[in-house]
């Protein structure tokens, strides 16, 4: 799991990374810098990620595979769901983080821990 | 859903908690049972057998933990296939106190109670009446006190 994280982490302007029970809401793993609340950070994105698959499925639009919400002080980056066995996988970035670098390590983080 | 205090302090903080962390039950009682506030309960019988076992699993929890010879369970978490249970206690102004809540597991989460709940002893710990002496009920007064709480809290 360290191994997973550590393929985030190292990406420049990622601030930290968590493996989070989807189910639970409670943190499996973390890597993060001071001043990152992980158990608040993991309940709330585990809550939110049940309420996006909820509304995706209403939608018919099948499961979500990424999402990336920015914020004005930094963004919160997640793969969820089944394909990484009910864990989320987390990321809290800095504003101008490459994304598209931080979703391929997000997903390449998530099919280490399946 | 309805939130109803006996001791109205206790009033915000819970309106607070309970929709925030979506719960769907809660009880605040003292180790003996006697209830501060109630929110999601329709019957009063359903908050005096929930608040006995609620005491009752608070005061075994205890002795469990005395055995071990360890400081009390700060919270206890029962997950079960449609609900999760919570139960912890912290320290006010006003005395012990245990928090119990019921929560849909597909609404919310253990990650979630126990968020919230932090904020919730914080915010109680902080609205309890300072200096006050815990007021102890009798048993000669108890039979009225049940009364008078159970009618507060169900608005009769």
């Amino acid at each position: 799991m360290s191994a997973a994280l550590d393929l985030i982490t190292r990406v420049r302007g990622v601030r930290g990374a968590m493996l989070v029970s989807a189910d639970d809401g409670l943190v499996v793993a973390e890597q993060l810098m001071e001043g990152i609340k992980g158990g608040a950070v993991a309940a709330l994105a585990a809550s939110l990620a049940g309420r996006l698959r909820r509304a995706m499925e209403a939608a018919g639009i099948g499961v979500s595979v990424f999402w990336h919400l920015q914020g004005e002080r930094g963004a919160l980056l997640v793969v969820p769901g089944t394909s990484a066995g009910g864990i989320l996988v987390v990321a809290v970035a800095e504003p101008d983080v490459n994304i598209g670098l931080v979703r391929l390590e997000l997903l390449r983080a998530a099919e280490m821990v399946v | 859903m309805s939130t109803r205090a006996v001791e109205s302090w206790t009033l915000q903080p819970l309106t607070d908690f309970v929709k925030e962390a979506s719960v769907r039950l809660v009880l605040v009682l003292t180790p003996a049972g006697q209830v501060l506030a109630q929110s999601g309960f329709s019957r009063a019988v359903d908050v005096m057998s929930a608040a006995a076992l609620g005491a009752a699993i608070v005061a075994t929890t205890a002795e469990l933990a005395r055995q071990l010879r360890q400081p009390p369970f700060a919270a206890l978490n029962h997950q079960g296939h449609r609900h999760g249970i919570f139960l912890a206690t912290f320290v006010t102004e006003r005395g012990t106190l245990a928090v119990l809540a019921v929560y849909d597991l597909d609404i919310s989460s253990i990650g979630l109670v126990q968020l919230f709940y932090e904020q919730l002893a914080a915010d109680l710990k902080a609205a309890s009446p300072k200096g006050a002496v815990p007021k102890q009920v009798l048993a000669a007064d108890f039979e009225r006190e049940l009364t008078d709480s159970l009618n507060t809290l169900f608005g009769r």
